[in-house]
């Protein structure tokens, strides 16, 4: 689908949360806009949101795609926290969940299993990332 | 999908469903999809109103999508509506809408009432993609989840932000909001849209707007039932204030000053020449005709939306800290003595027929835009219409009289037939 085609009708809608004690949003606001660019509708959270600020503000705005931004290497705790409470509202089957940052290959796995879609670590190219949400995101009415 | 203007590549539209009148039927091509789409709406419908977050999130995404059966979900939920306090804030970009919006809503909060946000963000106008960054601000409602934030970009699209935003409000009324608080785009046209869907509407002003006060006097001013003055506490404000007065005094000049409800906050700028002076004058049909003669001089535009305020309610000041919280609960007092005079002077009902009826009108131009972009895709596209007036065999009036005449006649017979 081009941006153009998504501009009418269902467009896809991101949550790019910050999560935790982690004060660094630069690549949070990177990829913000290059999602914007990319013609998707943005929420971004804004730092140092708890894990149920995120749920709620995964469930209030009906994202399609939930990006989780975590640097401080507490994600082990803090992203299972997130996908409980999407299941809780009912919203953990039709979200797209991604987690970006510095993720040790050893917990990869385990965020996979919480049901994580897929993880994507420094180097990780823009348009990577765009074409997996676009091929990935929930078809869904 | 339901877009008219898509072309049929799009493979997720069923057959040829594209016509509103199909599209609101379910779409015509697949039975067994449009049965899907009943159910779906009948879900929706009872989640939202067994208050359900995740039914009221997913029946404003098909609200903004437009998607098929929205219709039907939007028709259904009215039954339930009429129940909330419409608020909208509007003001120039950076004003503190955000900020002053959050703490309004964890004001209404600790007053025990539920409250639905509606936050407007700018859409990029090439790649239809947007940063909805209002909620950022939501600092005091954290894991509150009877305050409903939602972001909506406004796309600019389908319909237009304004049907949307109406249509988003219906859910949350629908849902059971007390208050519904719907944040306005920076800038733009969109800033007058918000009259035709907010009961009362603030417009925010911020300190050292100097020359910005003369623009807000030919536009924003005239929408608003309160000024806000927020970040008072900022060096200028007391001016931005007297400049305000100053501004509402002008309004006033050359008519006679209609009889102000006296409830001062700031309303000092009664024309000398008040016949009203002594300020208790109120709800009178005199008032009502020369505020409307004071409302022609003041320019306004003759849109149904906008025309026809009554003048008895004078825009009232109010400063606000919205950082800090200060004046808020003055914010709060004006919103509910504005709701009051609405609500006594009868103007709230007379505001929701004007408004039902410029909905019907609306939506009767979508459907009657959809048919007649049907019937010129039938008869072999605008494209070869246009080339044939450019070779100047035929001419544009020709041309629209030609695919409007059967759809007159076919509504003729219907009418003198049935």
């Amino acid at each position: 689908m081009s941006a153009e085609q998504e501009q009418d009708g269902r467009q896809i809608r991101c949550l790019v949360a910050k999560v935790g004690l982690d004060g660094h949003d630069r690549g949070a606001h990177v990829i913000a806009r290059a999602f914007r660019d990319a013609g998707f509708e943005v929420v971004y959270s804004g730092l140092h949101r708890s894990p149920e600020e995120v749920v709620q503000a995964a469930v209030q705005e009906d994202v399609d795609v939930l990006g989780i931004s975590i640097l401080s290497g507490a994600h082990n705790t803090l992203v299972p926290k997130i996908m409980d409470g999407l299941r809780e509202y009912d919203a953990f089957e039709d979200t797209l969940v991604l987690v970006g940052g510095i993720i040790p290959d050893d917990d990869k796995d385990t965020l996979k299993s919480a049901g994580v879609a897929e993880i994507f670590g420094p180097g990780a190219s823009m348009d990577e990332m765009i074409e997996y949400v676009r091929a990935h995101a929930p078809e869904r009415r | 999908m339901t877009d008219p203007d898509e072309d049929a590549s799009d493979p997720d539209t069923t057959g040829t469903g594209n016509s509103g009148a199909e599209a609101r039927e379910g779409d015509a091509a697949g039975v067994g999809r449009s049965e899907d789409t009943a159910a779906e709406v009948d879900r929706l419908v009872e989640g939202v109103r067994a208050g359900k977050h995740r039914a009221l999130a997913r029946s404003i995404t098909k609200i903004e999508n437009r998607a098929p059966g929205y219709r039907d979900l939007v028709a259904r939920l009215h039954a339930h509506t009429g129940e909330a306090d419409v608020l909208g804030i509007t003001g120039s970009p950076g004003a503190g809408k955000s900020t002053l919006v959050d703490k309004l809503a964890s004001t209404y909060r600790d007053r025990g009432l539920t409250v639905g946000v509606i936050a407007i963000d700018p859409a990029s106008p090439f790649t239809g993609g947007a940063v909805l960054g209002d909620r950022i601000r939501m600092a005091s409602n954290v894991g509150d989840m009877d305050v409903f934030f939602r972001s909506m970009s406004a796309r600019g699209t389908l319909g237009g932000l304004s049907t949307a935003t109406t249509d988003a409000v219906t859910a949350l009324d629908a849902f059971g909001k007390d208050k519904i608080i719907v944040e306005t785009v920076g800038a733009g046209q969109n800033e007058i849209d918000i009259v035709g869907t907010a009961d009362t509407v603030a417009v925010l002003v911020p300190p050292g707007s100097g020359d910005d006060v003369q623009m807000l006097k030919a536009g924003i001013l005239e929408i608003a039932d309160l000024l806000v003055v927020n970040k008072a506490d900022l060096e200028g404000a007391d001016r931005t204030v007297q400049e305000l007065r100053e501004m509402l005094k002008l309004n006033d000049g050359g008519t006679p000053a209609g009889g102000h409800h006296g409830v001062g906050t700031t309303v000092a700028a009664d024309s000398p020449t008040s016949e009203h002076a002594s300020g208790t004058g109120g709800e009178t049909p005199e008032n009502e005709a020369r505020a409307s003669d004071s409302d022609g001089q003041a320019g306004l535009g003759t849109g149904d939306d906008v025309a026809p305020r009554p003048g008895e309610w004078e825009p009232r000041i109010v400063e606000t800290v919205a950082k800090t919280g200060d004046g808020v609960d003055d914010l709060i007092a004006a919103v509910e003595d504005h709701r009051t005079y609405l609500v006594e002077s009868g103007e709230l009902a007379r505001q929701a027929r004007r408004r039902y009826a410029e909905e019907v009108r609306t939506l009767l131009r979508e459907d009657v835009h959809e048919l007649l972009a049907e019937e010129i895709e039938a008869r072999g596209g605008l494209d070869a219409a246009v080339d044939r007036i450019v070779a100047r065999e035929t001419d544009p009036y020709s041309v629209a009289a030609d695919v409007v005449e059967p759809i007159e006649t076919c509504v003729r017979d219907r009418r003198e037939g049935g």
